[in-house]
């Protein structure tokens, strides 16, 4: 007991500890958005034709919708011209593509080592195949070989651009398609790098995936783009994670994550997000405004979200479920951790198309200091959905009287067989735990950390191991200095 | 009274029924014992046409009616009664509310006008005396918030109330204290005529003294594989089951 | 479509009328409004609190309106007959917008006591008046506001003193009477006193078939430690449009409870906002809807509570039948300093039909951190071991899903303070489930069946 409290302390005293910024010769373009940008991100990145028309297609409707201003949120004026759409960190000593390690810059290396995200393969610890993008660019694929012999395909979106075109053709843009949303259309305009996932039909991959994205440029914009497809009978289990260096001024991060899920097939998508949120007084931090959505096509398909934000000034997201297969069934669970001036407006949508469709949601905001946490989602029974099915559970603790938790669902319920179960609660720590606690010798910061801990517990505990002990100790950093 | 004829049934798509041949025959009291997963409830289900379950084969007749062809509440209204092993909580449905609309659909399916309100009244309060069921349940919703003693006590009352001719008992002594028990055996004891019959499940001796079964069954992997008087169920309740499936067994040559 | 013109148009062109049959306070408040009806337009159905119901086309036909105070021949009483047994209650009439003067109870009010046409108030009683009309309903907010303000010519105006407890209910039956397809613009305003008590029981009504658009705003001022219980209950017909935003301020100790019941209209509206402005206020908000064929239900809710120690729960029951639609948005919000609040909110809903839409949507926002809340929200069915349990005991299928409905709203019900009330709203919600409700509840003057 007494070494776990320690360990919580530990955790609890540090400050943001991946706000480094590397010294790694960058080629960054010109700031600013128009088709020429466009075009310049698509030749640098040797891309067909096709693919071109995409980003142009995208990029005019863009300039011909407004920002959306519906969530329950402050979002500060983003100047899109004073942007940079593209950074290169590889292409400060090479020219061509090919990325052995010994021709990553050792400068990335060091920031990817500090991370703790091992490029080495001799250095993975668990088994987890990593594709690392910093700014723009994905600097490495391990364990590619191993899985090419499973038929898997596991390599940057540039790379399936060159290698696997039917694939990406064939599905980039069907899940989210690029007049979806305002931040979707500027993503399919401009996305830079990304991860490619394909598990062919009834293979089931033998390691947990896992990108990690980190932003180092100045004043540049991460637009990365995820397409993952699994086959009929396939299972994936992907891993997400980010930081970026702690910067005055906002950076942009607007991503597109699509998944496939075809019949019988499972994945699993588990984020731990801990983009710089800002300084104590809410300057600066990355704003985060992603869509994430994921196809449920073939029947008895699975698809589950589990998501631990922690990081981001501003967080925009719901990770969303199309269940159109019969007995699909999808997960969604969140913890959200706000503190200072961070604002957080996230959750999910889950359209039920198919007959039997099960959803579940479980979501768990905590907000401390400033800031602002609101749950939003979506739960639509089509008349198609014969007997869905869906429960979803909200529950918000506040830590603190100056911020505020917030829950907006939305129930659209169209056949009279679904059975659909809405339930939240806010509430704070109750002095009676924290009493208890102290009464055992465990000092109130701790107790705090221990008691959120467990509060977020059931969403944790679906994380992957190593993520999981992750998440927990940014719990516990991101609520630092909260009690009073 | 009841004749079951190679009774199949299937839950789930799992055959838990395999072939069940019973007769009852009018003022005769049957126990059915046997061990969980016998079929013992799937039985009484299938008697009471629950929709969950699905009959395969074979035939059931009530006083010579095809009683598989009938609705669930038609079968009541012939008189077949089930004590549900676990009875279900309606709430926001009050007891009068229910006992009233249960005794005037089976009135109506008689040919005989609705009770006017102070004789049903009169009605419950008679009965409720039979199993010393409070006044306050009567007021209550059906079922919610009742201890398990007062739900099967109140299962007893609505038998008195709706007067069956055939009672099928299932498990009603499980989760009842002696006195609990004394009172619900003895209440149906009170209701019972020369022409009612009742069909007993149970897994113990205890209900049965009070009862006097005329004959005893004992239930197995969906049959009845071995059928006595009252000292069977004696037996049982000193030796278990065990040995009569071994006795089953043998005789099956397995 | 631009619905908005034939108001904007009929109040430039009509405007000394509608001043000339009301009064100079009503009146001084109709520019404003106009400037903002002008501004503001209809709410699209992007604006969250109109998504589910499309004022632009529910307001769009071309309605009259009786701007000239015609008298309208009706007989109240010929017309009345949905009394509610063993509830002696101070009855009143409204005809469309008009208090009935000419049918007033014979049993006295306690001394103090007011209820009489808001206008006549508005002369004889200007200092109860001038400091709260047209203030908790802001034209500013909404649309309907603004439109009511600008062309509501009378209403009714209640009035209890300090200390003065009403013992009767007050029963405030409205008529919706035309020969034409009619626009009603009503306005209601109730002051209790410190520590008053009063019970009022509005029953809509529509005595024939033709189309009615009824836009009725209510302004509810509970002073310190004062007590009402509000109920609403609506028997109108289908082709009846009813847009009825309740304001209601709570000082402290105060406590209300506010109730609409909605057995039959065609589309139906209701806006209750609350905000609980005084220290351990306390607020109930109940609503039933039972809907078939195409009727539209939408309840609205927001409770704001703005003070320490206060408490408010909600329970809105819906059973949708045919190819009925609901919709229930209730906002709770919690502000910093409303510390140790408690506020619960419950939306359950019956869907029969495949037909039958509804829609729900919780909200809870919360900037006080020592508070209890909670919501919860359900779309389902009835209970199939309930059923097969019924049915075991003789009761037919039909009937069973009968008494499960009505458990089902039931709860609402039971909720009622005023049993008498509470009993006689059982009795309509059977006959309505039985489909005998075809006709609003005895009014002789209600058309059969449309």
């Amino acid at each position: 007991m007494e070494d776990k409290n320690k360990f919580v302390k530990e955790v609890a005293e540090k400050k943001y500890e991946y706000g480094f910024t590397s010294d790694i010769q960058t080629e960054i373009i010109e700031k600013g958005l128009n088709e020429d940008v466009v075009r310049l991100i698509s030749s640098k990145k040797e891309e067909p034709e096709w693919l071109l028309e995409f980003r142009l297609k995208a990029f005019r409707y863009w300039q011909t919708q407004e920002q959306p201003e519906w969530g329950h949120l402050k979002m500060p004026e983003i100047d899109y011209q004073a942007i940079s759409y593209y950074a290169d960190p590889t292409k400060g000593n090479k020219k061509d593509g090919s990325k052995s390690l010994d021709d990553i810059d050792p400068e990335l290396m060091k920031t990817f080592d500090k991370l703790g995200i091992p490029l080495e393969e001799r250095l993975a610890l668990s088994g987890t195949a990593v594709d690392a993008v910093l700014d723009s660019v994905s600097v490495k694929t391990t364990f590619k070989e191993k899985l090419s012999e499973r038929g898997i395909i596991f390599c940057s979106i540039s790379e399936a651009v060159r290698e696997y075109p039917d694939l990406v053709r064939q599905y980039i843009g069907s899940v989210v398609p690029y007049r979806d949303n305002y931040f979707a259309a500027l993503n399919s305009a401009v996305f830079s790098d990304g991860s490619f996932v394909y598990i062919p039909k009834g293979v089931r991959c033998p390691m947990e995936l896992s990108t990690y994205f980190r932003i180092n440029a100045r004043n540049t914009g991460q637009f990365e783009r995820t397409l993952i497809v699994c086959d009929d009978g396939g299972y994936v289990s992907y891993l997400e994670g980010c930081t970026a260096p702690m910067r005055d001024e906002n950076q942009l991060h607007a991503a597109i994550v699509e998944i496939v899920v075809g019949a019988n097939a499972e994945v699993k998508y588990s984020t731990v997000q801990n983009w710089y949120p800002g300084d104590a007084e809410g300057k600066g931090g990355v704003l985060n405004l992603v869509t994430k959505r994921g196809h449920l096509r073939g029947a008895n398909s699975k698809l589950s979200w589990t998501q631990v934000e922690t990081g981001s000034a501003i967080t925009w997201k719901y990770p969303s479920c199309i269940l159109s297969g019969e007995n699909s069934q999808a997960e969604f669970y969140s913890v959200a951790v706000t503190n200072n001036y961070q604002q957080a407006d996230t959750g999910t949508k889950m359209i039920h198309l198919g007959r039997n469709t099960r959803s579940t949601i479980i979501s768990k905001g905590i907000s401390a200091g400033k800031s602002q946490n609101s749950y939003r989602g979506l739960v639509r029974v089509a008349p198609s959905a014969e007997g869905a099915r869906n429960y979803s559970s909200c529950d918000s603790l506040l830590l603190g009287s100056t911020c505020g938790a917030h829950t907006f669902p939305y129930m659209d319920i169209h056949n009279d067989s679904a059975i659909v179960e809405h339930e939240a609660t806010t509430s704070k720590i109750s002095e009676e735990q924290l009493f208890y606690c102290n009464q055992r010798g465990i000092p109130t910061e701790e107790a705090v950390g221990l008691i959120v801990n467990g509060y977020a517990k059931d969403v944790i505990n679906k994380l992957p191991m190593e993520f999981a002990v992750e998440a927990q100790k940014l719990l516990s950093v991101s609520l630092e200095g909260t009690v009073g | 009274m009841l004749e079951i004829k190679d009774l199949h049934a299937v839950i789930n798509g799992k055959e838990i029924l395999k072939g069940i041949n019973l007769t009852v025959r009018p003022g005769e009291i049957h126990a059915l014992m046997g061990q969980n997963g016998a079929g013992k409830s799937t039985l009484s289900n299938v008697l009471v046409g629950n929709p969950a379950y699905e009959v395969t084969q074979g035939s059931v007749l009530f006083n010579g009616k095809d009683l598989l062809a009938m609705k669930p509440e038609e079968r009541a209204h012939e008189g077949l009664f089930l004590s549900f092993q676990q009875p279900v909580e309606i709430p926001g449905v009050s007891m009068v509310n229910f006992m009233r609309a249960a005794l005037n659909a089976k009135r109506k399916y008689q040919g005989l006008e609705p009770m006017n309100a102070g004789d049903f009244l009169k009605l419950m309060r008679e009965k409720r005396k039979i199993v010393e069921l409070d006044s306050k349940l009567a007021n209550r919703s059906v079922n919610e918030g009742f201890s398990g003693g007062e739900k099967k006590r109140n299962e007893i009352f609505q038998m008195a109330m709706l007067e069956p001719t055939l009672s099928i008992l299932d498990e009603t002594d499980s989760g009842l204290d002696v006195d609990a028990l004394r009172i619900v055996a003895e209440g149906f004891n009170k209701l019972r005529t020369p022409q009612t019959s009742a069909l007993v499940i149970t897994h113990y001796q205890r209900l049965l003294d009070y009862l006097k079964p005329d004959v005893v069954h004992v239930l197995l992997g969906g049959r009845i594989v071995k059928t006595g008087g009252p000292e069977l169920a004696l037996e049982i309740e000193n030796k278990g089951f065990d040995w009569i499936k071994a006795e089953t067994e043998s005789l099956q040559g397995i | 479509m631009n619905s908005e013109q034939q108001y904007i148009d009929l109040f430039t062109q009509c405007r000394d009328m509608i001043d000339r049959h009301s009064a100079p306070l009503l009146n001084g408040q109709r520019q404003k409004a106009f400037e903002e009806f002008c501004r503001q337009g209809f709410p699209s159905k992007k604006v969250e609190r109109y998504k589910y119901t499309d004022l632009a086309e529910a307001f769009a036909p071309d309605f009259g309106l009786n701007l000239n105070r015609l008298e309208i021949p009706v007989n109240p009483y010929e017309a009345f007959k949905c009394d509610v047994p063993n509830l002696s209650t101070s009855l009143y009439f409204l005809v469309n917008d008009a208090f009935y003067e000419k049918a007033l109870p014979a049993v006295s009010l306690p001394e103090g006591v007011v209820v009489c046409s808001l206008k006549q108030a508005a002369e004889f009683y200007p200092e109860l008046v001038a400091s709260r009309y047209a203030h908790l309903a802001r034209v500013e907010k909404d649309a309907i506001n603004a439109l009511n303000t600008m062309l509501a010519q009378d209403g009714l105006f209640v009035y209890v003193p300090d200390g003065v407890v009403l013992d009767r209910a007050l029963q405030i039956v409205t008529i919706l009477r035309s020969d034409v397809d009619l626009m009603v613009n009503r306005r209601v305003l109730i002051v209790l006193g410190k520590r008053a008590e009063a019970k009022i029981l509005f029953c809509d009504h529509a005595a024939n078939d033709r189309q009615f658009l009824t836009t009725q705003v209510v302004e509810v001022y509970a002073a310190e430690g004062a007590h009402l219980e509000l109920y609403d209950l609506e028997e109108t017909h289908a082709r009846n449009r009813r847009f009825s935003n309740v304001y209601i301020d709570q000082a402290a100790d105060s406590s209300v409870t506010s109730a609409n019941i909605t057995l039959l209209g065609g589309l139906t509206r209701n806006r209750t906002d609350v905000t609980l402005s005084g220290v351990r206020a306390e607020v109930n908000l109940y609503g039933c809807v039972v809907g078939d064929k195409e009727q539209h239900v939408d309840n609205n809710t927001l409770i704001d509570h703005r003070a320490e120690y206060g408490t408010s729960n909600q329970l809105y029951k819906y059973v949708l039948d045919d190819r009925a639609t609901g919709a229930f948005a209730g906002r709770i919000l919690v502000r910093e300093n409303a510390q140790h609040s408690v506020s619960n909110e419950r939306n359950a809903n019956l869907c029969s039909t495949k037909e039958a839409h509804m829609y729900t949507q919780p909200m809870l926002e919360i900037y006080a951190d020592d508070v209890k809340c909670s919501h919860g929200a359900t779309v389902g069915q009835l209970d199939e071991q309930a059923l097969f349990y019924m049915q075991q005991r003789g009761i037919s299928r039909e009937e069973a899903r009968m008494l499960l409905k009505f458990a089902f709203v039931g709860e609402v019900i039971d909720a009622i303070a005023l049993e008498a009330l509470r009993d006689r709203l059982h009795h309509l919600v059977e006959k309505r489930f039985r489909g005998e409700l075809s006709r609003c509840a005895g009014c002789r003057l209600c058309p059969p069946e449309l």
